[in-house]
């Protein structure tokens, strides 16, 4: 499956509240000398102040798939566009769908996991949320979308960091973090953020499933964690305010034993079958009983993917690492699953 | 066994390969329609290709930017683009803008009535142009997927999600809608006017018959229905979607409720595109292999038309005195059988 990926369409999926900056971010994409050619998608005409035939006009059209799962969501109107943007192949070199400041990623993700011809010709890159360091923690309160947009981002744009105290951006950061810890964020002054950080990301690529590490505990990440470190004694871990958020968590599981592959993978696949709805976002690298592959999965609500990845290499500490982001996540009953799959 | 050894397979049936005049049409083609004697292969993009029965081939710019669909009549294709025009290219190769959208939307389904009027569709609306030049418009609930004339009157069946809406046009009367939950992508109606069937989303055909709607639901295929074609008479439905041409039943009066389909010619392949002979009980096939089949409906003897290895077919069709098969790849490889 992976080798034919690279041929393939990127797709970068452009979320992120009304008001926070997705415009902006996609006109300098649009109007910066990179040398390369975007098709973009957008839901509001106008807004887009560039001249290009490659922009397409869409109405969020969502639909349920006729497979008895209510969040087995997909974007019909994508279906189509996709497939009328893949006659000019090679008039452009990547795809970028923005969606409303309302909307869920979900049904544009899982488009790309339920349909064969989208799949045929696109890959989905990264779901790239710009969030607006001002009013983020509001909308956290009070808009479920924008928490989902967090929950479910690759990368999160902190954008509109001037407007901010640093007290007040290391709060939200905080906020951001309780919710999703594995996005890579980047803040920003008018999303000025190298486009390669955002563009071209391999999110969804299951050879890069690499890094299940915390972002915040990366070392090259954020050079004001020592600084903050003096001043914030009493809320502080490492640097970082720890915040829980009450409904939005991420639960990651971790085993340097064997999983045993017969009771995994029904284990895997009944939690997602039950508790889909809750699980936005999961990932996994898993070494399995008598196995000497790496096996590598993600998953999207109900939908999974997976495959063997590569050999575990000598000296390679063959560890089982999985991810859930979600809602209301059902902790102890997931983490006495994965134990019960653990080779003994 | 991991395939088919192609030799043998050759060798064991009966094979018109010698026959055909191959055409390097020299752009990607997503179908083809025979204007008289001269087959018009739509490209990708901008333009149609059109061979005569010489073999030499001319363009014809008809677009300015990819070609989202096509219909035919024998005497124009209709085209609409993601310029948002709405052109018909004629027998001498004439080509003429028909409609504008003023937004410049993708104009997304194209329909052609016996009589001359057409229909197309942009976003949620569909338009009809009768005989007298007049344009009316219809807006259904979502992004249009399919549009179809009926085979008498003027009415247009316009496939949505959630269902199909049949619209006359001329009449005032509210339209009719017929309700099936998903995402319907096609839409025929049988030769005789008695039912309507869509192609869905999900690897699915959904069918009414027409006089009390009831439902017909078409499902077992392994991947979505791209090609739809009813065989001479209407007595039966072929499709694509599955390693067999999956040949629906149409002949009784409950059309194929309660029947099973008749499967023909198996390949280690998808079928991708059918298209029935005009007159006999004949079709073809195209895979996803690149091989083309000739099959006789009623024993599923088989004749290669073209051999597999190449790219998958993305166009078949015959001429209408039946006598003229014409096919060509998604990568533009062509070719053109005389009976």
């Amino acid at each position: 499956m992976p080798e034919s990926s690279s041929k393939k369409i990127p797709v970068t999926v452009l979320t992120g509240y009304l008001g926070a900056g997705k415009t902006t971010l996609l006109n300098r994409i649009l109007s910066e000398n990179h040398g390369k050619k975007y098709a973009v998608i957008v839901n509001e005409f106008g807004e887009i102040g560039i001249d290009n035939d490659l922009i397409i006009g869409a109405d969020e059209e969502v639909f349920e798939m006729n497979n008895g799962c209510v969040c087995c969501t997909v974007r019909g109107d994508l279906v189509r566009i996709l497939d009328g943007l893949m006659k000019r192949k090679g008039k452009f070199d990547a795809i970028i769908v923005e969606t409303t400041g309302l909307a869920d990623p979900a049904p544009v993700a899982q488009t790309f996991f339920v349909d064969e011809d989208v799949q045929k010709h696109a890959r989905l890159d990264a779901v790239v949320t710009v969030a607006d360091a001002k009013w983020l923690n509001h909308r956290l309160k009070d808009a479920p979308e924008a928490k989902n947009q967090i929950a479910f981002a690759d990368v999160i744009v902190l954008n509109k960091t001037d407007l901010v105290s640093r007290a007040e951006l290391a709060e939200v950061e905080a906020r951001i973090r309780a919710i999703n810890p594995y996005a890579k964020l980047h803040r920003t002054e008018r999303c000025q953020v190298a486009l390669s950080d955002v563009l071209e990301r391999g999110a969804f690529d299951l050879d890069r499933i690499l890094e299940l590490e915390p972002e915040f505990l990366d070392a090259g990440d954020g050079h004001d964690h020592g600084h903050d470190h003096h001043h914030d004694h009493s809320h502080s871990h490492g640097g970082l305010k720890h915040y829980h958020d009450e409904d939005m968590q991420s639960l990651s599981l971790r085993t340097d034993k064997p999983l045993d592959a017969t009771k995994f993978m029904p284990w895997l696949q009944n939690l997602v079958a039950s508790e889909g709805q809750k699980i936005l976002r999961s990932k996994g690298i898993l070494a399995f009983t008598d196995d000497d592959d790496r096996y590598v999965f993600q998953g999207v609500h109900m939908m999974l993917e997976g495959d063997h990845q590569r050999a575990w290499k000598e000296g390679e500490a063959r560890e089982s690492r999985l991810v859930f982001i979600g809602r209301e996540l059902p902790e102890q009953i997931i983490r006495d699953g994965f134990e019960s799959c653990i080779t003994t | 066994m991991e395939e088919f050894d192609p030799g043998q397979n050759a060798a064991s049936i009966v094979s018109v390969t010698d026959r055909v005049r191959p055409l390097a049409i020299g752009m990607p083609v997503t179908s083809v329609h025979f204007l008289g004697e001269i087959a018009a292969f739509v490209g990708a993009e901008e333009n149609v290709a059109l061979a005569g029965a010489d073999g030499a081939i001319s363009l014809a710019p008809v677009h300015g930017g990819g070609i989202l669909c096509a219909a035919c009549d024998g005497s124009r294709v209709l085209m609409g683009g993601d310029d948002g025009k709405l052109v018909a290219l004629d027998r001498q190769g004439e080509v003429a803008l028909l409609a504008t959208d003023p937004k410049r939307r993708w104009i997304d389904n194209v329909a052609l009535h016996p009589d001359g009027a057409f229909a197309w569709s942009a976003g949620k609306t569909a338009f009809v142009r009768g005989g007298k030049g007049e344009d009316k418009f219809f807006e259904v609930p979502s992004t249009v997927g399919g549009l179809a004339f009926a085979p008498k009157g003027l009415r247009l069946a316009i496939a949505h999600y959630n269902g199909v809406t049949l619209w006359f046009p001329n009449m005032a009367a509210n339209a009719e809608v017929l309700e099936w939950a998903g995402s319907h992508l096609g839409v025929v109606f049988s030769p005789d006017n008695k039912f309507l069937v869509t192609s869905m989303h999900e690897p699915a055909l959904h069918g009414w018959r027409l006089a009390d709607t009831r439902h017909m639901r078409m499902t077992g295929y392994p991947g979505r229905v791209r090609s739809m074609s009813w065989s001479a008479g209407g007595k039966a439905l072929a499709t694509s979607g599955a390693d067999t041409v999956i040949l629906w039943p149409f002949g009784a009066k409950d059309g194929p409720m309660g029947k099973e389909p008749a499967m023909l010619a198996p390949l280690q392949a998808r079928v991708s595109m059918v298209a029935c002979h005009p007159k006999q009980d004949i079709l073809a096939a195209g895979y996803s292999d690149g091989t083309v089949l000739m099959v006789r409906l009623n024993d599923g003897a088989e004749i290669l038309v073209r051999k597999n290895g190449g790219a998958q077919v993305a166009a078949l069709a015959w001429n209408a005195k039946g006598t003229k098969l014409a096919f060509a790849a998604e990568d533009g490889d062509a070719g053109l059988l005389a009976l």
